[in-house]
């Protein structure tokens, strides 16, 4: 199995590690039974994403996927957050192996959980977004996009 | 090329360059068949014979009764289709353990959809099987008794001399796949009362692509590949002349040096887990502490993955393995690690480093000064520590 260079890039100096203290918006979803989990903080002001950042246990291509997904979301309208699918996280890392094409799907859930969050907190409605499952398990196989 | 630091001798072994020296003519200049009639494929044919009965002496066998294959997994296929096939009218029971290699856990499924029954023996927190609990589970139809010499995971030495005589008592026959043992620990068949063995040539500094099932004599055997007489007619397929000469120096070095060598792999490994379990906080050694193989070292580390863990030791040259899901390409981790009670997450972030006659206590310097700082980077990017630390606080 090999890693594309800008997953290598974003696995050994991985973008926006940590926490916001006062997020308005958290995502945790994975277990450690699969062996990946990932939580996404948002800081969301006036419907657009100020800053994000991450925590992940996984592998490589976990803190990788994270890493660009936060990447990707930041400076984004949530209308356009939205629009960040797995594949799209993909496509900027140049590709992932196929055992590793749920670590996208789960970047993808991480951020979606994150921004239902912020939604619920607040009273409002995103159109578009359902609501998300902690358990990337309990997608039917063929849910995401593969490469 | 950049310095590696080579800890991954259970997955292969470098081939020694005495192994090397005593095989190189055999690719380039003596390179004849051992079944033809001329003077020259009768020097290949000696030559064979003599590292048949340099691999019997290693373990105490007579020379008829080792066979060369083409590695541990055809040696474990070999035992346990052969005599299955063999003695299938006597009964269709076999017992074996849940922490087996796959080459003996997945023929035993692969049996067990042909009609043959399969207790797998479970382990204790350390790899060990109960003796009782074997005893327990023969009864008048069982064949076959697997059990694995050490494991290739984590090292755990299995009782081999008990499961032996109970083997015996019970007129049973035994069959231990000893890839991970055999040149590393002093091996008797006689004295073990074993039956078959497997062995590999590529864990023991030969060449990959060779290997040998030693078949006590007596004991009856379905051939498995079928073709030309071969092997005393048990195993077809021209001879693989240098590999073979290979495994049989390969085991005489490893028999002359096992004593030394047993002891200096030793210091090496204990300073190793020392080193690690005392300079890194909730970390935990994997198996036995003494029943073990003297090169293993396999350590879990808590609220990090393990592939992460391989993927920065290797941006520092270091080659290591582990038992995440990650690494084995499914979503569960390792089995043997699974069964030793290890939760999930707990055998998502084990380390296996496995050390050989090459390594050196300035490369196990090395991975001590390396390791702490990866371990703490990864530390700090983990949720589950992040919980783990306002959980503590609270």
């Amino acid at each position: 199995m090999m890693y594309s260079e800008k997953v290598m890039d974003h696995f050994m100096n991985p973008r926006n590690v940590g926490e916001i203290e006062d997020a308005s918006g958290v995502g945790t979803v994975g277990n450690a039974k699969c062996g990946d989990i990932m939580k996404i903080f948002l800081k969301i002001e006036d419907r657009i994403v100020l800053d994000a950042k991450f925590k992940t246990f996984g592998c490589g291509a976990a803190v990788a996927t994270s890493s660009m997904a936060t990447e990707l979301i930041k400076g984004k309208t949530i209308q356009e957050a939205l629009e960040i699918t797995n594949k799209a996280v993909m496509e900027a890392l140049d590709g992932l192996p196929p055992v590793k094409v749920h670590c996208s799907c789960l970047a993808e859930e991480a951020l979606h959980a994150a921004l239902w969050d912020y939604a619920e907190k607040n009273g409002i409605v995103i159109e578009g977004l359902e609501k998300p499952v902690n358990d990337i398990g309990e997608h039917e196989e063929g849910y995401y996009e593969a490469e | 090329m950049d310095r590696i630091y080579y800890f991954d001798n259970a997955a292969t072994t470098k081939v020694s360059p005495e192994v090397v020296e005593a095989i190189s003519k055999y690719y380039s200049e003596e390179y004849f068949n051992p079944s033809s009639i001329y003077k020259p494929a009768q020097r290949c044919k000696d030559a064979v014979e003599n590292a048949r009965a340099e691999a019997a002496a290693a373990f105490n066998a007579d020379k008829n009764e080792i066979y060369f294959t083409s590695g541990g997994s055809e040696a474990d296929n070999w035992a346990i289709k052969g005599i299955t096939n063999a003695y299938k009218n006597k009964g269709k029971h076999i017992i074996t353990s849940c922490i087996e290699h796959h080459a003996v856990l997945h023929t035993c499924e692969y049996l067990e959809s042909e009609g043959f029954e399969v207790t797998y023996l479970p382990v204790d927190g350390e790899g060990l099987i109960s003796l009782e609990d074997l005893k327990a589970a023969i009864r008048p139809d069982t064949i076959l008794i697997s059990i694995m010499f050490a494991n290739n995971e984590i090292g755990t030495i299995q009782p081999i001399a008990e499961i032996g005589k109970i083997a015996k008592e019970n007129n049973i026959i035994f069959h231990t796949d000893a890839v991970q043992a055999a040149g590393h620990v002093p091996i008797d068949v006689k004295a073990l009362n074993i039956d078959l063995m497997s062995i590999s040539g590529h864990k023991l500094y030969a060449p990959k692509g060779v290997g040998a099932l030693y078949i006590r004599k007596g004991i009856k055997i379905k051939n498995l590949i079928h073709g030309g007489q071969q092997e005393r007619g048990r195993r077809a397929t021209t001879e693989n002349v240098p590999g073979i000469i290979g495994l049989g120096k390969a085991l005489t070095d490893a028999v002359a040096h096992l004593e030394e060598e047993t002891k200096r792999q030793t210091k090496l490994r204990d300073k190793l887990i020392d080193g690690i379990l005392s300079t890194i906080p909730y970390s935990r050694l994997n198996g036995s502490r003494d029943k073990r193989l003297p090169g293993n070292v396999n350590i879990s580390f808590e609220f990090i993955e393990g592939e992460s863990i391989l993927l920065l030791l290797d941006m520092n040259g270091i080659c290591g393995s582990s038992g995440s899901a990650c690494t084995s390409g499914s979503l569960d981790p390792s089995h043997v690690l699974l069964a030793i009670g290890l939760p999930h997450e707990k055998a998502h972030g084990s380390l296996r480093l496995s050390l050989g006659r090459f390594n050196t206590e300035e490369e196990v310097d090395y991975v001590l000064e390396k390791l702490p700082p990866i371990i703490e980077r990864l530390r700090a990017m983990s949720p589950l520590y992040e919980e783990f630390l306002k959980n503590k606080k609270a």
